[in-house]
């Protein structure tokens, strides 16, 4: 369960986040929805831990534990998993390297034992074909040279290889087209299960049309300002966030 | 310097002849005394027992030595070195050398342990019988001053191929020694290979036949122990027709309060259709946080490819020392003849690296390739200096060139010095250079996936210098890959 509370966040002494308070429980959906500035990617940056922001107030929790004095590997190793909305290039190391490494890490970091070259050979190709990402890709270095779908879908690729406990989903349909959403939407569907919360975030509705949300959120100006339904969503696409950008101000 | 000036003026007062068995020394000392005029250099050619031409040959480097001034033009600063306040013969206890490798001292054994020797050479060491399947490496180690460990020797010589300390070189094997001494980095060539032909100490022979491919990996590990002792290895190559070699050189050093000289020469041959390899990881003590105690690394290695398509491919990977001046280079000197430089500088801390290397192409249809990945963190300074050029009947030389440096901070420095010179008008040179930094976003992206931040950096690093670390044997690539880690520690946070 992750347990935002009384958030403020800032950012060179700006303003970001005002005051914001969130709980998606265990096996929930939760989508939040904004325009533009809102403060929507700046909350996936704070709660996965990216330095430059300060907090001023408030907590955030998974599981219980206080997520906020802990580095962003302590707060993966928990099980906290960010999918970028424009993931980093690593040019030279191999995509396959780098999943080993990450996944090693957070093992490590588990006190798990590491698993063993097959087996984890094993779980890279099933999650891999699952998301139609060949083999090869496997071979390119992370990221480099890819395509917006293809970096998203690497994104849900790790996602599935390191069963996060909670996941945030930035923005994951910018830059997609409508085939490239549904592989993706496909596999995060595909991981959703009573125990894995995950957090939407996203300008448009477009995207909760494949990935069906519990809950939906409106923020503006760096606050929730409604709460409701799936309903909430499609009532947005029709009147747009007019109406709560006045309200939050 | 005053007191090289000193003994400037005192050699110069002296009647050389009269002085020449005049020992002020105890021939049965482990050390020579501090400080270095003739009779050190005649005392460290009669420990070795050398024959007369070999002395004079040292005695001409010195004279010649005492005429020169140590170059400045590298981008490296520190203060200046008394070289009359240095030791330059050290041998460790054991005056003998071992019989076998059963007599090597366990406390050398245990230190190689320290320093990380892969077990298999450890078990070499040990005089353990290897498992005839393994790849075979043979290790040619160097501790201090005298070469205590040799294996493989007898399967070598099967093959015809000399692998032996050069001190045993001189004895054995003085016509090739004679032939190929200072024949690729002449006695006058620069201020450290004089003095290192002066005073060298010991260091490694290799001739392979015509026509042989060496059965094994050469190895050697040099380490330096005693207190203020200037390590001055002398390394002789030599790959006669259609032969092949690789060599493989790593070096690490324990902590030192005081800066240590290290001033190594290196000479390689390859005759017609010869290829040497030669391959290096420098782990050599970088200093303290504030750069105090470092090793000085001023070091001349050459390779002449001396033969029609001949090729000489220097790989190396320098992580340690408090100032690297190194530039391996390649005569080439036959037609057709290749040379290649595949290196990887890391500079931590307040270390400071000016390295890269020269193609020299003289013949026709010569051909270069240099690949060199600089990573500068902390506060230190790293500088790539190159020169290519063509001369005149180097008809068709190509050269490509490639330099990538990448900052880890921002109180570090990265420099590229190219020099490129082209004396007809079919030759073809590339450069390329690119500096890049590690950015936040690369950084957290790998964080977020559960590395650390000195993970996540060193993921990065190895990602940057894959292209080199492919070059390297395979023994040799998972240590660097090891070094490159530890030498970052504490670059970022």
């Amino acid at each position: 369960m992750l347990e935002i509370n009384n958030l403020h966040v800032s950012i060179a002494g700006k303003k970001i986040i005002d005051g914001l308070s969130l709980t998606v429980a265990d096996g929930e959906v939760a989508a939040i929805m904004g325009p533009n500035g809102s403060g929507k990617s700046t909350l996936s940056y704070v709660i996965a831990g990216r330095a430059d922001y300060e907090v001023t107030e408030g907590s955030i929790r998974l599981d219980g534990v206080d997520l906020l004095d802990k580095t962003p590997s302590e707060r993966a190793a928990l099980g906290l998993f960010l999918v970028f909305q424009y993931p980093l290039e690593i040019p030279g190391v191999a995509t396959m390297t780098f999943l080993k490494a990450a996944l090693a890490a957070q093992r490590k970091a588990r006190d798990e034992a590491e698993l063993s070259t097959p087996d984890f050979m094993k779980r890279v190709r099933a999650a891999a074909s699952k998301l139609n990402i060949p083999q090869d890709m496997l071979k390119r270095p992370v990221n480099l040279g890819f395509s917006g779908g293809e970096k998203k879908r690497m994104e849900i690729l790790q996602m599935a290889l390191l069963e996060p406990k909670f996941a945030i989903l930035d923005e994951m349909d910018s830059g997609l087209d409508i085939d490239a959403l549904r592989v993706c939407a496909e596999g995060v569907n595909a991981l959703r299960s009573k125990d894995r919360g995950l957090l939407v975030i996203t300008h448009y509705q477009r995207l909760l049309d494949y990935i069906a949300p519990d809950s939906v959120h409106v923020m503006s100006k760096g606050r929730i300002v409604k709460s409701g339904g799936p309903d909430l969503a499609l009532e947005l696409e029709k009147s747009g966030y007019a109406d709560y950008v006045d309200e939050a101000a | 310097m005053a007191a090289v000036q000193e003994t400037v003026d005192k050699v110069k007062t002296l009647d050389v002849d009269a002085y020449k068995y005049g020992f002020f020394t105890d021939i049965e000392s482990d050390k020579a005394p501090k400080g270095l005029d003739e009779d050190i250099v005649r005392f460290i050619s009669a420990k070795k027992n050398e024959p007369e031409w070999m002395t004079e040959w040292r005695l001409d480097a010195f004279r010649r030595w005492l005429t020169m001034t140590e170059p400045k033009w590298a981008r490296v600063h520190y203060p200046p070195i008394d070289y009359q306040d240095l030791y330059y013969y050290a041998a460790p206890k054991s005056a003998e050398g071992p019989k076998s490798l059963d007599e090597v001292d366990p406390e050398l054994l245990r230190t190689y342990e320290k320093l990380g020797i892969p077990l298999r050479e450890q078990e070499l060491l040990a005089g353990v019988q290897p498992d005839p399947n393994a790849r075979k490496v043979a290790v040619d180690a160097v501790f201090d001053s005298v070469s205590v460990a040799t294996t493989f020797k007898a399967e070598l010589a099967k093959a015809g191929v000399i692998f032996c300390p050069i001190s045993e070189a001189i004895q054995t094997h003085p016509e090739l020694v004679r032939k190929y001494l200072g024949s690729v980095v002449p006695v006058t060539d620069n201020y450290f290979a004089t003095l290192n032909s002066a005073v060298f100490s010991d260091g490694s022979f290799v001739y392979v036949p015509p026509g042989v491919r060496c059965p094994m990996e050469l190895s050697t590990y040099f380490r330096i122990n005693e207190k203020n002792t200037g390590q001055f290895e002398r390394t002789l190559i030599i790959a006669d027709k259609g032969s092949y070699v690789s060599y493989l050189e790593g070096c690490t050093a324990p902590q030192r309060d005081e800066n240590q000289l290290h001033a190594a020469v290196v000479e390689l041959v390859a005759h017609d259709e010869a290829e040497i390899k030669y391959s290096t990881v420098q782990n050599w003590y970088p200093g303290d946080s504030e750069g105090k105690g470092g090793i000085y690394n001023f070091v001349t290695k050459r390779g002449d490819c001396r033969g029609d398509h001949s090729k000489i491919s220097w790989t190396q990977v320098e992580t340690g020392s408090a100032i690297t001046w190194k530039y391996p280079s390649c005569i080439l000197r036959g037609d057709f003849s290749r040379g290649e430089f595949y290196s990887i500088a890391i500079s931590n801390g307040r270390q400071q690296v000016d390295s890269g290397t020269k193609m020299l192409h003289l013949g026709a249809n010569t051909s270069s390739r240099v690949i060199s990945k600089g990573i500068a963190a902390g506060h230190s300074q790293n500088t790539y200096r190159g020169q290519i050029s063509a001369h005149r009947k180097a008809v068709n030389a190509r050269n490509f060139t490639q330099c990538d440096s990448l900052l880890i901070g921002n109180a570090c420095g990265a420099h590229t010095v190219p020099y490129i010179e082209a004396k007809n008008s079919s030759a073809i040179f590339e450069h390329e250079a690119t500096t890049s930094k590690i950015s936040d976003d690369q950084l957290f992206y790998c964080m977020q996936r559960g590395l650390s931040a000195e993970e996540a950096t060193a993921l990065i690093v190895n990602g940057f210098v894959r292209d080199v670390l492919q070059q390297l044997p395979m023994e040799f690539a998972v240590e660097a890959q090891k070094l490159i880690a530890i030498s970052l520690e504490g670059s970022v946070g």
